[in-house]
């Protein structure tokens, strides 16, 4: 899991605007300048790192406010992934 | 400069295949919805499209003219052909060279091309039909029209995404009014409900997964329509010499660009299109009853709208009609403006507000009068149609009964 952590986090990364340094799971994602492409892209690049698929209509608020809570649902949905092949 | 009166409608939609079903269908709230029914609609997630249903091609055309016509198109030709016939207006005798053909679409033949790329890069096909480029160009349902009305004057496609028909009908009012030509056939085509297509539309994540419900509290996004719709316009000196019915009059337009975000929708772009629509026709702002807004059913588009409808009408806002018949409709792309178009004309001919469907209750970015769930009977004197479209780019008509 701590491969999908940095996978997560090096895909934020790339699209971080505001900021230099490495990110913190703390950090709050509307912190980091994200526009609405931006979240578009990032959600695409996970599902293609992952093979996964994360639910997310973007008429509804974004479920993940951290970079922690991020990596915690990736990691969740790489592990019923796993847990149904 | 001239008058511009509409005397024909013509209209391919979800709900109905002629004007008097869509505009019934409107009136009584009737929505379009249900499941895709397009090839490989199991590779696609989304539940609930807008197809024109109970579309014959063979009612319409000959084998011969099918092979030539895309869906697009066929939803295009016949959308004019029941306008052109209600107009009473025929092309020969020269007047087809003083008459333009302006179509819009949003991309064009859509189902050709997914159809020919899955047969190249899917099935290693070592050949393709050779009339796939003249059905998929976008000008196509332009030049269609064009060839099967005897239209010899400007004819051409505007291609503006969701605002491409009503950029078209604002470029053929202009045309008519300044006089460089007589009549104009002008609206918009879209058959864009391939698997390719709603994918792409999915990885965009604005697609609503229960229903379209504009401007109201819960609300989940757009729901993807298809269709056309066409209308005569033609100087009223013109129509009035030869006694035609005049359905209505255009009385203004107005363009404008956000120059901004991509696909995020900016208030003041809108605003500056209402205002030049309004500057266009000379009218105060008070002077309008009724809004046949943009309303796709988004978070942002709707609240952006309402927003821009606040500050281009002030308190008079709170006054105005607010009708998406997008929710009853889906959106329609390049079509969308024509179909609302049609239903704003008709609104005001009537006096009829077509209502706002799906609508749960208020939403606190949402304040003003959307017409929910239920048409009502209200005189109308003047209505707008607002087109806001991916790209920035905005266009809004402006519609009197004609007196």
């Amino acid at each position: 899991m701590v491969d999908v952590a940095n996978g997560v986090i090096e895909l934020v990364s790339g699209k971080v605007r505001n900021r230099h340094g490495p990110l913190q799971m703390s950090d709050a994602l509307e912190t980091l300048g994200l526009e609405s492409l931006d979240v578009l892209e990032l959600t695409f690049a996970i599902e293609e790192k992952f093979n996964i698929e994360i639910p997310f209509n973007a008429n509804t608020e974004f479920d993940f406010k951290t970079v922690g809570e991020l990596v915690h649902a990736v990691e969740g949905l790489v592990a019923k992934k796993t847990a149904s092949a | 400069m001239n008058r511009v009166v509409i005397t024909g409608l013509g209209t391919v939609s979800p709900v109905g295949l002629s004007t008097a079903s869509y505009w019934a269908a409107l009136t009584a709230g009737q929505c379009g919805f249900g499941p895709p029914t397009i090839a490989a609609a199991e590779r696609i997630n989304t539940k609930i499209v807008s197809e024109v249903k109970g579309f014959v091609p063979a009612d319409h055309f000959d084998s011969r003219q099918i092979s030539y016509l895309d869906r697009v198109s066929q939803f295009g030709v016949v959308a004019a052909r029941e306008a052109i016939g209600q107009s009473g207006l025929s092309f020969r005798d020269g007047l087809g060279e003083r008459t333009a053909a302006i179509v819009g679409s949003g991309i064009g033949g859509q189902g050709t091309q997914d159809e020919s790329f899955k047969r190249i890069y899917g099935e290693n096909a070592a050949r393709v039909n050779p009339l796939i480029i003249p059905r998929t160009m976008p000008n196509a349902p332009a030049s269609q029209i064009s060839m099967f009305f005897g239209i010899k004057g400007p004819t051409y496609a505007v291609s503006t995404a969701c605002a491409s028909a009503t950029h078209s009908i604002g470029q053929a009012f202009h045309l008519v009014r300044s006089g460089a030509v007589t009549c104009a056939i002008a609206g918009g085509a879209e058959a864009q409900l391939t698997t390719g297509t709603v994918k792409a539309w999915e990885a965009m994540r604005i697609l609503a997964p229960d229903t379209c419900r504009p401007f109201s509290r819960e609300r989940k996004g757009m729901v993807l329509g298809e269709g056309a719709a066409i209308l005569v316009l033609e100087t009223l000196d013109h129509a009035a010499a030869r006694g035609a019915d005049i359905l209505g009059e255009v009385v203004g337009f107005g363009m404008s660009a956000d120059a901004g975000d991509l696909t995020a929708p900016d208030p003041d772009g809108m605003v500056r299109a209402m205002a030049a629509a309004l500057a266009d026709a000379a009218l105060a702002p008070d002077a309008v009853d009724h809004v046949n807004a943009h309303g796709t059913g988004t978070t942002a588009n709707d609240a952006a709208e309402t927003a821009a409808l606040h500050k281009t009408f002030g308190p008079h806002a709170a006054r105005l009609a607010i009708s998406s018949t997008k929710s009853m409709v889906g959106h329609a792309l390049g079509a969308a403006g024509a179909l609302e178009a049609v239903a704003a004309v008709m609104a005001v001919r009537e006096g009829i507000l077509p209502p706002t469907m799906n609508y749960l209750g208020p939403d606190p970015t949402c304040d003003l009068d959307y017409v929910p769930n239920e048409a009502c009977r209200r005189p109308l004197r003047t209505a707008l149609s607002n087109s806001f479209a991916f790209g920035g780019l905005n266009a809004v008509l402006a519609f009197s009964r004609f007196n």
